[in-house]
Order: C-alpha cells, then structure tokens, then sequence
C-alpha cells in the first residue's frame, strides 16, 4: 500500500498531514479486547472482558486501581497499559504525600496525555499501543475519560474501546441519557449489558468479564466475581443474544470486528485522520 | 544560623464564619524595635491567608514559592484550586525538608481558609512540626494567648466576638512580650475571600497601681 512510504518512523509527516505510526498505535488499541466505562453524576464504572492466551492461561489484568478515587480500564498492549498505570499512581501517591488530597482526576489525565505525546514526537520512542478509560472523582463529580495513543484525551459520559467496542457502543449510545441520574446498581447493570453485547452471541458470566466501580463513597475497587454473578443472574441477562449466532470465538471475532467500523478505519485517500475526531 | 529581622507572635482562631487572624506589624532586630511597618500576613491564592512570625525574609522566600504555587495551579485553568489543606501541607514539606538539611526557614506559619465551607486553622513551625486546631498562635502567643484561648473560645464565635477575643490576647501580648508593637492589623478569612485590617493600636493601661513605683517594696536583686 502506498502509505508504507511514511510510516517508518512516528516523527515522519504524510504528505497528507498524518503520522501513520501514531495511527498504527490506535489500531492496536483497537485489536485489544473490549473495555467500557460510563458514569452518572456520583458513579463511574469500568468493565472490561477478559481474554484469555488459551483455556490454560489465566487472563489478563486490564483494570487497575490507581488510587482510592482513580481507576483505569486499558485496550491494547497490556504491557504499556501496566506500565502507564504505574506512571499514574506515582503520581497520585506524590501528590497525595505533598498535599495531603487527592489528585484531581483532570489533572492526571492531562499528564497522561502529555507523556503520551512525548513519544509521538521523539525518533528514538514509539507511542504506547494502549487506550486508557479513566474514571475518577474530584470536587467537581464523577468523571470519565479516554486518553488515546495520539496524546489526546476526550471526556465521556460512556465510551467502549477494544474489539467489538461498536457494539457495546450502539448500547450506551442509546442508553447514555439516563446514566446521568441512574442509580449505583443501574448503572452497573447497564456496564454489564454493554458487555454483552461485546460478547456477540456469548453467554454473559461472571468468568468472562471484571466490573469495577467508584463513586461518591465508595472508593475504587473491583466487584468480586461472586458479586458480578449474582447481578448478572438477578437482572436475568444471560440470555443468549438473538440474530447470527456464526462469531463462536474471540479470534475469529477479530476480522468481523474491521468492517463494522468505517468510520475509524483509516479509509484510503479520504477521511479524516482518526485523532482528529 | 540565626534569625536577623523578626516578627513575633500570630494569633488565630476559628469564628463563625472563618478565620480570624492577628499579627503586629513590628520587625525586631534584635532586642531593638527596628521596623514598625511590617505586614506579616498575606493572602495565597483565593482560600488562604498565611501569617507568619521569625524571619523576616525567610517569610518573602516562602511567598515567593507560594506565588509559584499558586501560578501553576492557575495555570491547569481547570475549575480545581489548591485550597488551604493543601497549602498546609505543602509548607510542612517545605519546611521539614530545609529543616533536614540543616537549613532551616526560621519561621512558625500559620495557615488558614475557607474552602466549600470547611475551615481550616493549622500550624508549622521551622521543624516542621505541624497541626490542626480551632486556634493557634506563634511563639509568645503559644504562653500568653492560647491559655485565654483554651477558656473564652468556642464554636460558632460571631465576628465581633472574635475579633475582641483575639485583641484581648493582643493586649496581654504587648503588655509581656519585648519585641511587640502596638500597631497591628487583623485579618479576616472567609468564603467570599479575604480581607486585611488597615493599621490599628490597641489602647493600654498603664495606671495599674502595681506598676507605679515598680523597685518599692522589691526584695533586692538577684
């Protein structure tokens, strides 16, 4: 393809205005499995579906607590994820040792994507192939963001990232104007049907996905499994989603989850460049 | 080390509606009442108000850190404020830190603020020792006021009664205390912001019947 031409490095322009290993960086964010996050005025809550190398393998952590009133949920390279979170409770923990407070979600948000831009303007680094759902609480309410590979950050009522985001996407963007006012357990239950939906066709079990949830309160942490299980049985959504039942792996899932994304995939010669949006 | 020019006791309680706050306007120089026109407390950024006693200078190098404080978190612009905890406790940081390099800045702080309606009274001293009370005071004023403080305060105090309480421990300070001067200025804190007092004397007493003829009667010297 003739976009091999500039793509070599992160610090070489297209001639189209664009930096195709930044925009590399986001496709990886976009073969990772599936997260989503979304908030009402006093709650966040992330969610993430856990992917597994084989049936042996336990999977991976893709929801840390960075503080008692940040967490993250990330897509993507989980290496980089682990490490960006380490970045961010390093900054929390010295800012709580100076000021004796919590650091303002906004603010380490901000430093996030500062320190992703760093390596998309440097030659000898690469961006970090890892999207990154925020969720916090400061003095101002709950929020939620989303901070890109590309250095730029977005504030959400609700977002999905991964594989099969679209899905759970279409869900929230229904839903999302009932999330301001909705209740702790409501809102929960609305992260677990955006799993679902993720999950296309798959049964929706306690196994196959982490819940985590902070809020005016309540500090951050991760709904035990036997939590999870009990809402899942008790808002009766285990119940097999109707309609092609043809995806029955998270593999092959992964070439189906291409095309229903135009609008992101970089379409050749036209478009805007994803980070632009 | 030691301290050249400095200020002496601040007095501050917790009223109603705030913070209020007292400090004389002298800068020793030694035992020799040197400047009498030195404003002692200072309002940090839109929640704070710091009064501070011992060094003179060493109290200008810590508002210019807490300019440079207060500029950066201006500067995220983004509706959150460092409010008078924070400030608090960066100063501790600030001043255990000299203190462990054996540099100390010679002075006890007293921060206070109003921030979404929570008051906030604490303390550092040049080692760092730091705390949290409904009224402090500095130097003198830990032996002079804080016991009229410990009788007469209480929650809820009205502006005009805090104020008297605070000139009465004043008075008694500038009875006692050498390097006072009577020319002081009280500040008050509150939600809407902060305002300093213009200069002010307090009025004395000095027909006590006591203090006439004060060697008649003493039993010798030493």
């Amino acid at each position: 393809m003739f976009r091999n031409q500039y793509d070599t490095d992160v610090t070489t322009w297209s001639p189209a205005g664009r930096l195709f290993q930044v925009e590399y960086a986001m496709e990886a964010v976009k073969q990772g499995s599936a997260a989503i996050g979304l908030r009402s005025k006093t709650h966040v809550v992330l969610g993430c579906v856990n992917k597994a190398n084989s049936e042996l393998s336990s999977h991976q952590k893709k929801i840390f607590k960075v503080d008692d009133h940040i967490g993250v949920a990330i897509a993507g390279l989980t290496a980089d994820g682990r490490v960006l979170s380490r970045y961010m409770r390093n900054e929390c923990i010295n800012y709580s040792f100076t000021y004796e407070s919590p650091l303002p979600v906004g603010r380490l948000v901000v430093q996030l994507a500062d320190k992703a831009q760093v390596c998309t303007q440097r030659s000898w680094k690469r961006p970090y192939g890892v999207g990154l759902l925020v969720a916090g609480l400061d003095e101002s309410g709950a929020h939620l963001y989303y901070n890109c590979p590309s250095g730029n950050y977005f504030e959400y009522q609700a977002f999905a990232i991964g594989s099969r985001s679209q899905a759970a996407k279409t869900y929230l963007e229904r839903r999302f104007e009932s999330f301001r006012d909705a209740s702790r357990d409501d809102l929960v239950k609305d992260a677990l049907m955006a799993i679902r939906e993720t999950l296309q066709g798959e049964t929706l079990k306690s196994l196959v996905c982490t819940v985590a949830v902070v809020g005016v309160g309540e500090p951050f942490h991760i709904l035990d499994q036997g939590t999870v299980q009990q809402m899942i049985d008790a808002f009766e959504i285990v119940a097999e989603q109707e309609g092609p039942a043809a995806e029955p792996d998270t593999e092959a899932g992964q070439e189906a989850s291409a095309e229903p994304e135009p609008e992101q995939g970089a379409a050749a010669g036209e478009g805007v460049a994803p980070m632009d949006i | 080390m030691y301290p050249y020019v400095t200020g002496t006791s601040v007095v501050a309680l917790k009223y109603k509606d705030g913070i209020l706050m007292a400090a004389d306007m002298g800068g020793s120089y030694g035992s020799t009442l040197r400047y009498k026109s030195v404003e002692r407390m200072k309002p940090i950024g839109k929640h704070s108000l710091l009064g501070a006693s011992g060094e003179i200078s060493d109290f200008q190098e810590i508002l210019r850190y807490l300019d440079e404080l207060i500029l950066y978190d201006n500067m995220w612009d983004d509706g959150n404020s460092l409010g008078p905890k924070e400030v608090h406790n960066y100063l501790t940081r600030v001043m255990y830190n000299r203190r462990n390099k054996f540099n100390p800045l010679w002075n006890s702080l007293v921060l206070g603020g109003v921030k979404n309606g929570q008051k906030y009274l604490g303390t550092v001293s040049m080692i760092g020792v730091n705390f949290e009370d409904n009224h402090v005071a500095t130097g003198f004023g830990n032996h002079l006021a804080r016991p009229i403080l410990r009788q007469e305060w209480h929650e809820n105090l009205s502006f005009e009664n805090g104020v008297r309480l605070l000139e009465k421990c004043m008075r008694v300070l500038l009875y006692r205390d050498r390097s006072a001067v009577n020319k002081l200025q009280i500040a008050k804190i509150t939600e809407d912001g902060v305002t300093i007092s213009q200069p002010y004397s307090l009025k004395t007493y000095w027909e006590f019947s006591a203090f006439e003829n004060p060697a008649q009667g003493a039993i010798g010297s030493w």
